[in-house]
């Protein structure tokens, strides 16, 4: 069983959420990152969405674009990242890892060998938003030849019958996007998210992890009533954006808003129990 | 003279594919909520394929509000000067709005009435496109929003301000590198957003499937009327086609329906900016390699590691790091050839065409013809060249008076 099966396996025999946070690799530097990623851990999080910097990060609202920025002005390249989890590995061996960004850097490296060496250092799954299940079969093979879950988006706009094809070719969990437009837009409707896992949930057994909009501890709590995993990123990297200079504001910050969320979930698991 | 020439297919005309790729290229790299959206705008440009009044309703446009058929001129007297080929400059600076981009955002537009869309939004390097998408909304009575990177909104002023007499919203993209493929990023941004009424009117033959297919096919009026127009001057074929390329719309749009003329040479000029050995450019074709941006794989300019890297040409029509995925296959199995002019090249044109012929030609358009001051005196004077002038040049006065120290 990957790590992210077993992830989501074990929080659902103790009837627990998942958290997943996210954030831009090499940002605000590259030495933050595993720091950072150790940090989240600790505050709460169950698997990390790593992202990994692209030039122009189309579905990307502002607050992550920034982020993107602000680690390409370091040059943080794909294979920077895959070092980045080698180090967190070090010291971390159960929090599963998962790989966040565009095809090109991807495509550029090389499916074989990116399969290869993400596997080598210990990733876990990969999200490349700008490839729908129709364009995704060479990448998938190596991917599941090298034991990666491919994690593919869907989407309010989601017929069934892309539903479908959506589950078929991902593994480890589906990622919904919770509204139409960019991450961090403020558009969270939870009644509409609810409906959609629904109809999502007779199609697939795989884990539904919701992302877009959730920004703080009640949305978060709010989604993890009907979601497998709750997916935050923009509200982090804020966080990030407006500490940059000052690496432990950043963890505290950081800490302060995953602790939140993390507690509020759990809440909300308990009661629910 | 040696052209590429390549009898591998039986017929050049039958990509993309139903997938929308043509070879390796093209295809739909888009994320999972713009997926439906194509989905449908597929089946609305299918139908419309088949529907006779749309056909009837688009040529009408074409013929009474565009102005069309675009004459094609002789330049006799360009010709004589550069002592070679024939060339004929193929009018689309004539088309109202100034630029063949009319061609594609007439036939886009209809689609969007035809699918109830209220909404129009667009990217825009030159602002041709730009301009032409809030023409056929003010016509059309639609809501258009058009992103343009704030770096070109500073170098094409006067097509800013015709935008908004046009009732057209103008957002300056400031992200990246705050040209042309940002504003592209953006206007992604906003669709993905606005899906449910919004119909995104792309200007070039590139971004996922069905767009590079149904731009082209807009777009391919200019390439049929040039080959009836020349064998009516000349009796025969042309023996080479020259046309600019940034996303390569014009280009296409003339080279298309010659693409089974084995006997006709193609030329595609990119922007060599300030050469190609500087690194600042905008010539994929010349010198990128394939990547995947914008819902395509394409050729793009790029780094080691992927990230799309920043471009540079003179001309706001041609700074863009992709390219059709169209002209990528071409490239691939030889058809068309991709050359480079650099910014002192194409000014060179540009003064050229204006001092002898009277006409002032759009500063992408110089690129093309720039090489045809190359080709021409290297052919025979019975051979004839088609270059497609494919815009106007009152839009650069700016930039071309800045660039020689003029204070207008």
């Amino acid at each position: 069983m990957s790590r992210i099966a077993s992830c989501f396996a074990e929080l659902k025999t103790q009837g627990r959420k998942a958290l997943i946070p996210y954030i831009t690799a090499g940002d605000p530097q590259p030495q933050a990152t595993v720091e950072l990623m150790h940090s989240l851990v600790e505050a709460g999080a169950d698997l990390l969405e790593l992202g990994v910097p692209f030039s122009d990060p189309m579905a990307d609202g502002p607050a992550i674009q920034a982020a993107c920025e602000r680690a390409l002005v370091h040059h943080v390249s794909l294979h920077d990242v895959l070092e980045m989890v080698a180090e967190f590995r070090k010291i971390n061996n159960h929090t599963p890892v998962i790989l966040m960004g565009y095809l090109n850097p991807v495509e550029i490296m090389g499916y074989k060998t990116f399969a290869q060496q993400a596997d080598k250092v210990g990733v876990d799954g990969l999200l490349t938003v700008d490839l729908p299940p129709e364009e995704s079969h060479d990448l998938v093979e190596e991917l599941n030849q090298n034991g990666i879950d491919p994690i593919f988006l869907a989407a309010p706009t989601s017929t069934a019958e892309r539903l479908e094809k959506i589950a078929h070719a991902g593994s480890g969990f589906l990622y919904y996007v919770s509204f139409k437009g960019v991450t961090g837009a403020n558009a969270l409707d939870v009644d509409s998210v609810a409906k959609k896992l629904n109809q999502i949930r007779q199609i697939t057994p795989l884990p539904v992890g919701v992302g877009f909009g959730i920004r703080d501890a009640e949305s978060a709590a709010q989604i993890a009533r009907v979601a497998d995993a709750v997916v935050v990123g923009s509200a982090i990297v804020k966080q990030i954006a407006a500490h940059a200079n000052d690496m432990q504001k950043i963890k505290i910050e950081v800490t302060k808003l995953v602790g939140s969320m993390r507690a509020a979930m759990d809440a909300m698991t308990r009661q629910a129990a | 003279m040696t052209v590429a020439k390549k009898k591998t297919q039986p017929s050049f005309n039958e990509l993309p594919d139903e997938n929308g790729h043509f070879g390796r290229y093209g295809g739909r790299f888009v994320a999972e909520t713009l997926m439906q959206a194509l989905d449908e705008l597929e089946e609305a440009y299918e139908n419309s394929k088949q529907d006779a009044n749309f056909q009837a309703e688009f040529d009408r446009d074409l013929a009474d509000y565009v102005g069309r058929p675009s004459p094609l001129y002789f330049a006799e007297r360009w010709s004589r000067e550069l002592g070679g080929a024939q060339i004929y400059l193929k009018r689309e600076d004539l088309n109202h709005t100034g630029a063949h981009k009319v061609n594609n955002t007439i036939g886009q537009a209809l689609l969007a009435k035809r699918m109830g869309k209220t909404r129009i939004i667009a990217e825009t390097g030159a602002g041709q496109h730009g301009v032409a998408s809030a023409t056929v909304a003010a016509r059309l009575g639609l809501e258009c929003v058009v992103y343009m990177g704030a770096e070109d909104i500073e170098r094409q002023a006067p097509n800013v301000y015709r935008m908004k007499l046009l009732g057209a919203k103008v957002v300056p993209v400031t992200s990246g590198s705050a040209t042309l493929k940002d504003a592209l990023n953006e206007a992604m941004r906003d669709w993905v957003t606005n899906i449910d009424n919004t119909f995104y009117i792309i200007g070039t033959v590139a971004g996922p499937h069905p767009y590079p297919e149904m731009v082209r096919n807009f777009q391919t009026v200019i390439g049929r009327e040039a080959r009836e127009q020349i064998q009516r001057h000349t009796g025969r074929l042309p023996d080479a086609l020259i046309a600019c390329v940034g996303g390569g719309s014009n280009a296409i749009g003339l080279f298309y329906p010659f693409l089974n003329d084995d006997s006709v040479a193609m030329y595609g000029v990119e922007a060599a900016g300030e050469g190609l050995n500087t690194g600042h450019h905008a010539a994929p074709l010349c010198a990128g390699s394939p990547g995947v941006l914008h819902g395509n794989r394409t050729y793009l300019m790029e780094d080691k590691d992927g990230q799309i890297i920043p471009t540079h040409s003179i001309s706001a029509g041609l700074d863009y790091p992709g390219v059709g995925p169209e002209h990528a296959w071409l490239k691939d199995i030889g058809r068309a050839k991709y050359v480079a002019i650099s910014d002192d090249e194409a000014m060179t044109a540009f003064h050229s065409l204006t001092r002898i012929e009277g006409i002032i030609p759009a500063l992408e358009s110089s690129h093309a013809l720039s090489y045809a001051m190359k080709l021409a005196p290297q052919m025979k004077q019975d051979e004839t060249i088609v270059v497609n002038l494919s815009g106007r040049g009152d839009k650069d006065i700016n930039t071309v008076a800045k660039l020689e120290g003029i204070q207008l």
